[in-house]
């Protein structure tokens, strides 16, 4: 029998932070991606929080199928994330990607020693700000330009017209009336970005989210399932925490009024996406 | 427009997070933005465990056309990706359904076709006459 197999634990890394009593305290309530009671592992002025959570499940092979069946990449995303947000409002963690899995906790120590001038300075500059995510969305349901209005329009002066020139026109006045939409949100969308960028200090850009459901707000808590629209903008803004809420009024203020737009404001997050390495080419853009 | 809090306990203490395993859906923040951060960013350190990356990342692209959540996805009867072998190792060729729906579909076709003829033919007939 190898050492591995015999082994009936590993840990789950979510999370870089500070080791204060506060920190203890905050792990003490939480549970992780196994519903295991997380904890703290502390080298010197750095702590990682850390569960323990069963080989069986977390060994390579058994990982990397979880990860690709859908319901069980939602849990574990959805308990990682738990973890992490449950630690966020000490102000200061460095929240780490999915599935960072140890054998131990002094391999997690040696790591944190390895680490420590990489881990530092980013907590130092994440300390006390939130993540805002920003998502514009074309909204046609909302649109004089949209679908709805060119059936009713349609019926009186193309009357005269051939079927195939009715139809043509209507089609021409619906892609014009999509690139309107599209116009506008993208306006309204460098507005925002403008209006965001006076109050963040940093900003990452997120692939548009795409596709059939992507027109679904998360959840069913968001939106009231507006149907319809394009993501056309996804942004993450790195915001100081005491500035959080003029943030976010001032990013749906940003968007009021505007026909055809639909904003989505998500957060605060832990500073997921600006905890990046420092590798120059994958630094957030300054705003 | 809408406001999500996935950060639990922001003004108070911090309470438990929503059980894993998709009991008490409670967690507001949709999966799309959950997995978009914790796939995608967060700090990348070398785990004991070695899950290729490439792999999560080919995943997170194919996730982006299912960015909601699961159950809502079901609730919609779009479950396509449980057929879809690069999405679910569950997934398996469906051979009877797939022929039916190729079946019906040149069914379709067919039946479209004739009543583009009869639409064409008899547009021609209104130009005749106007």
């Amino acid at each position: 029998m190898t050492e591995r197999t015999r082994r009936q634990h590993m840990v789950y890394a979510y999370a870089v932070l500070r080791p204060t009593p506060e920190a203890a305290r905050a792990v003490a309530v939480l549970r992780g991606v196994a519903h295991e009671q997380v904890g703290l592992v502390e080298t010197g002025d750095l702590a990682a929080a850390v569960g323990p959570v069963p080989a069986a499940e977390f060994e390579e092979g058994a990982l990397k199928a979880g990860l690709e069946e859908l319901p069980r990449l939602e849990a574990l995303a959805r308990g990682h994330h738990g973890v992490v947000a449950g630690l966020a409002p000490l102000g200061a963690v460095l929240p780490l990607r999915l599935a960072t899995v140890y054998r131990d906790e002094d391999r997690v120590r040696r790591v944190l020693q390895e680490r420590r001038d990489q881990f530092l300075p980013l907590l130092e500059r994440l300390a006390g700000h939130v993540e805002w995510g920003v998502k514009v969305y074309t909204d046609p349901t909302d649109s004089p330009a949209g679908d709805t209005a060119v059936p009713a329009e349609a019926t009186g002066g193309e009357a005269a017209l051939s079927p195939g020139r009715a139809y043509l026109a209507a089609r021409r006045r619906r892609r014009r009336g999509a690139e309107e939409l599209w116009q506008t949100a993208a306006r309204t969308a460098a507005r925002i970005a403008e209006e965001a960028g006076g109050l963040a200090v940093g900003r990452v850009a997120h692939r548009p989210q795409r596709g059939e459901l992507a027109q679904v707000p998360g959840g069913g808590a968001a939106g009231g399932g507006k149907p319809g629209g394009e993501n056309i903008a996804n942004d993450a803004y790195l915001v100081p925490a005491d500035r959080a809420e003029e943030f976010r009024s001032r990013v749906l203020a940003a968007a009021e009024g505007q026909p055809g737009v639909r904003v989505e404001v998500t957060g605060p997050w832990a500073p997921y996406s600006f905890a990046l390495p420092p590798d120059p080419a994958a630094r957030p853009e300054p705003v | 427009m809408t406001t999500t809090e996935p950060v639990a306990g922001r003004l108070g203490p911090p309470r438990l997070p929503a059980a894993p395993y998709g009991q008490g859906a409670e967690s507001a923040a949709s999966l799309a933005d959950i997995l978009e951060r914790v796939l995608d960013k967060g700090v990348v350190i070398a785990g004991d465990i070695r899950i290729n990356l490439l792999d999560i990342e080919l995943l997170t692209i194919k996730l982006r056309l299912l960015v909601a959540s699961v159950d809502k996805a079901k609730e919609m009867g779009i479950d396509w990706w449980e057929h879809d072998p690069s999405l679910s190792s569950r997934a398996r060729p469906r051979a009877v359904p797939d022929d039916d729906a190729e079946r019906s579909l040149t069914e379709e076709n067919a039946r479209l076709r004739a009543e583009i003829a009869a639409l064409r033919a008899r547009a021609e007939d209104r130009s005749v006459d106007g």
